[in-house]
């Protein structure tokens, strides 16, 4: 099997002295990134991108995405102790953790948190191993409609699942797409929307957007709020280590359902977040102590953690297979490659064999280290929560900063992360989602490289898009996901149970 | 612009939503004239440079008028937030632009330890020697970390220049 002799080659490399140290120092950022209000996954992996332009890619992408890990298993960390979710996709987590924290149960929740998304991630990776090279040989038959295709699918799906209202989704994600079209023209060399001014001849950097957006702005919001820690303290010792670990085979069941479902969400775009909820709901009907959910049981922590963590890993199936980020994070991730001179998506496994199987491998590595930091160092991490905001605030904004210039080493980038700060702090509080907004820009122009290309084949005709079976297949799904929500209401409206203002879409 | 349900005051979330979603609106129009002006037909090499974004343009116009119609419909009254949330934002807000304006002429170190100290010492009500160890403490970190670990350089003024840094 060659796919097995390329893993262990990955092995070989991530198990480098220098990668393994990156590994550690790239989870301990990642659970403080975590852990950390205003830092999150996004925007820490954006804001150390830059340390890494001097490294070799295997070893950027190997620490970058530890911290990546490390912010996932650092979420669960202040959803359990403190009642506040790191990350969205934790705010299930808080359901069950946060009452079970409370009943003096903080060290078995926390173990159970780790424990489950370790397993999550696991299933992820391993599922990443055997599909990821199929899908990407598969895609490397695609044409520039079939591409288009695969955008298109993505785009429909966060308009389809994502919790807000589909027209602000959309409003959202265009605006990414505007934002990605200013400057040159990557097809005719034209200059366009930048009106004359010249900082904009490059277009916006996503990696500004993405650490205004979701580090000022959430600092805003967080400032707002006024908030205050008052968390429990958390000590975790082998004996409830060792007891939990006894305790969660039991729990099987719901953990392998929720892999599948975190591994089949994670592939969509906005997967992680709806995975956890869903998962943690779907575990809430079918489990035997189901009406005890919301008081603290293990089970209510095991279901979601599991989902998220499986979501969260699956989104780099995509991200490497096919060039189309699952989550915001792994849309950073992408544009890390873009910067390191890898094009990221089918031929990335042909070419860059060392790179994608280093990647892998230190999937499965770094979730481990980071099970072993995250087990062992809970109190200090829990400690780092207790640091007043007045003095974390700063440092976070400075650290925006930082990381804003040194992309381009440009004082501008630093006014503009400012400005995208305020409208990140206005869109969240109107309930418009950022995450497709940040992708936009990140796939704005090959979206649009596709799309051009296409009708340059066609001579303009809108015809290409269904012009064999596999690209019509693809746009249908992407039909499907678009309209899911209109659908679903549909179907419910047809058994006559719900009448419900209707949400019309165009 | 009061609400009865609560005693503070504050602007409405519609009116700040409607605001925020005539802003996106603005934005589509600006796409769309910008487009044109690049050109959205058809050239020698198929579509010109205007042609995807003036689509764009259109979707976000189309979008923000229903969202404005939604807006508009929905029967929440709630606040925005109230003033004083909002002033607790600017306090932040406006010393970060004061600190990302003056970064291209004092360089960033110098502006780092004056905001940290600000923002320590006026919201944190911290004494000074914390403010100062930390001020201080932090920029001196990160000049190890970047420029010396990582050959990140960050931007100087005068004093770094001054200081042979």
């Amino acid at each position: 099997m060659e796919e097995l002799v390329n893993l262990f080659h990955g092995f070989a490399v991530a198990l480098q002295p220098y990668n393994i140290m990156l590994m550690v120092l790239g989870i301990v950022l990642g659970v403080i990134i975590g852990v950390l209000p205003g830092l999150g996954g996004a925007n820490g992996v954006a804001i150390l991108l830059p340390l890494t332009f001097s490294m070799s890619p295997t070893s950027a992408i190997i620490m970058l995405s530890c911290i990546y890990w490390g912010a996932l298993f650092g979420g669960a960390i202040t959803s359990i102790l403190f009642n506040i979710p790191g990350e969205p996709w934790s705010v299930a987590t808080t359901f069950d953790g946060y009452p079970m924290a409370q009943q003096g149960k903080a060290g078995e929740a926390l173990t159970a948190a780790f424990t489950s998304s370790f397993v999550g991630a696991l299933f992820a990776v391993i599922m990443i191993t055997l599909v990821a090279p199929l899908v990407a040989s598969f895609a490397l038959q695609f044409g520039p409609a079939e591409k288009f295709a695969v955008y298109f699918l993505a785009f429909c799906s966060f308009v389809g699942l994502s919790k807000e209202p589909p027209f602000k989704t959309i409003a959202a994600m265009m605006i990414g797409f505007a934002l990605a079209a200013v400057g040159l023209d990557s097809i005719t060399g034209q200059l366009r929307l930048t009106f004359g001014v010249t900082h904009l001849l490059n277009g916006f950097d996503f990696l500004i957007a993405v650490i205004g957006l979701f580090g000022i702005g959430e600092i805003l919001l967080t400032m707002e709020e006024g908030l205050a820690f008052r968390g429990g303290k958390a000590k975790i010792d082998l004996r409830v280590v060792l007891q939990t670990w006894k305790e969660l085979p039991k729990y099987w069941m719901t953990s392998l359902r929720s892999c599948f479902i975190g591994c089949w969400m994670g592939i969509t775009p906005a997967g992680a977040t709806p995975a956890s909820f869903m998962s943690y709901g779907i575990a809430k009907r079918v489990a035997k102590n189901g009406k005890n959910f919301g008081k603290g049981e293990i089970e209510g922590v095991v279901a979601p953690e599991t989902a998220a963590h499986a979501a969260g890993t699956a989104a780099l199936l995509p991200m490497l297979s096919l060039g189309v980020p699952g989550s915001p994070t792994a849309a950073v991730l992408l544009g890390g490659l873009l910067i390191w001179g890898l094009q990221p998506g089918p031929m990335l496994f042909v070419e860059q064999k060392e790179f994608v199987w280093g990647l892998i491998a230190s999937m499965y590595l770094g979730n481990l280290v980071g099970l072993i930091v995250v087990l062992t160092c809970v109190p200090i991490f829990a400690a780092i929560l207790r640091v007043p905001f007045s003095i974390i605030a700063p440092l976070i904004l400075v650290l925006c900063a930082i990381g804003a210039y040194s992309v381009h080493s440009s004082t501008f980038d630093v006014m503009l992360m400012l400005v995208f700060g305020a409208i990140g702090y206005l869109l969240k509080k109107c309930n418009y989602p950022l995450a497709p907004l940040v992708l936009a820009i990140v796939l704005g122009d090959k979206a649009e490289e596709a799309f051009r290309q296409s009708l340059l084949g066609s001579q303009g005709s809108f015809g290409i898009f269904l012009s064999n079976p596999l690209v019509s297949t693809i746009m249908i799904l992407g039909l499907i996901a678009l309209f899911w929500s209109v659908i679903q209401e549909g179907y419910t409206r047809l058994r006559g149970t719900v009448a419900g203002p209707g949400s019309r879409a165009a | 612009m009061t609400t009865g349900s609560s005693s503070n005051t504050g602007p409405t979330h519609k009116l700040v939503e409607a605001g925020v979603t005539l802003a996106i609106a603005l934005f589509g129009v600006i796409v769309i004239l910008g487009s044109l002006k690049a050109g959205i037909n058809w050239g020698p090499e198929g579509p010109r440079a205007g042609f995807f974004p003036f689509y764009i343009g259109l979707f976000i116009l189309a979008s923000s008028a229903i969202n404005l119609w939604h807006g508009l419909r929905e029967d929440n009254d709630g606040l925005f937030a109230e003033w004083g949330q909002l002033r607790q934002v600017l306090s932040v807000v406006i010393p970060t632009a004061i600190y990302v304006g003056s970064m291209p002429f004092i360089g960033l170190y110098v502006a780092s330890i004056v905001f940290i100290a600000w923002f320590m010492r006026w919201l944190g009500k911290y004494n000074w020697i914390i403010v100062l160890a930390v001020a201080f403490g932090m920029p001196i970190v990160t000049y190890f970390i970047f420029e010396r670990w990582f050959m990140v350089p960050l931007p100087k003024g005068p004093i770094e220049e001054w200081l042979g840094l």
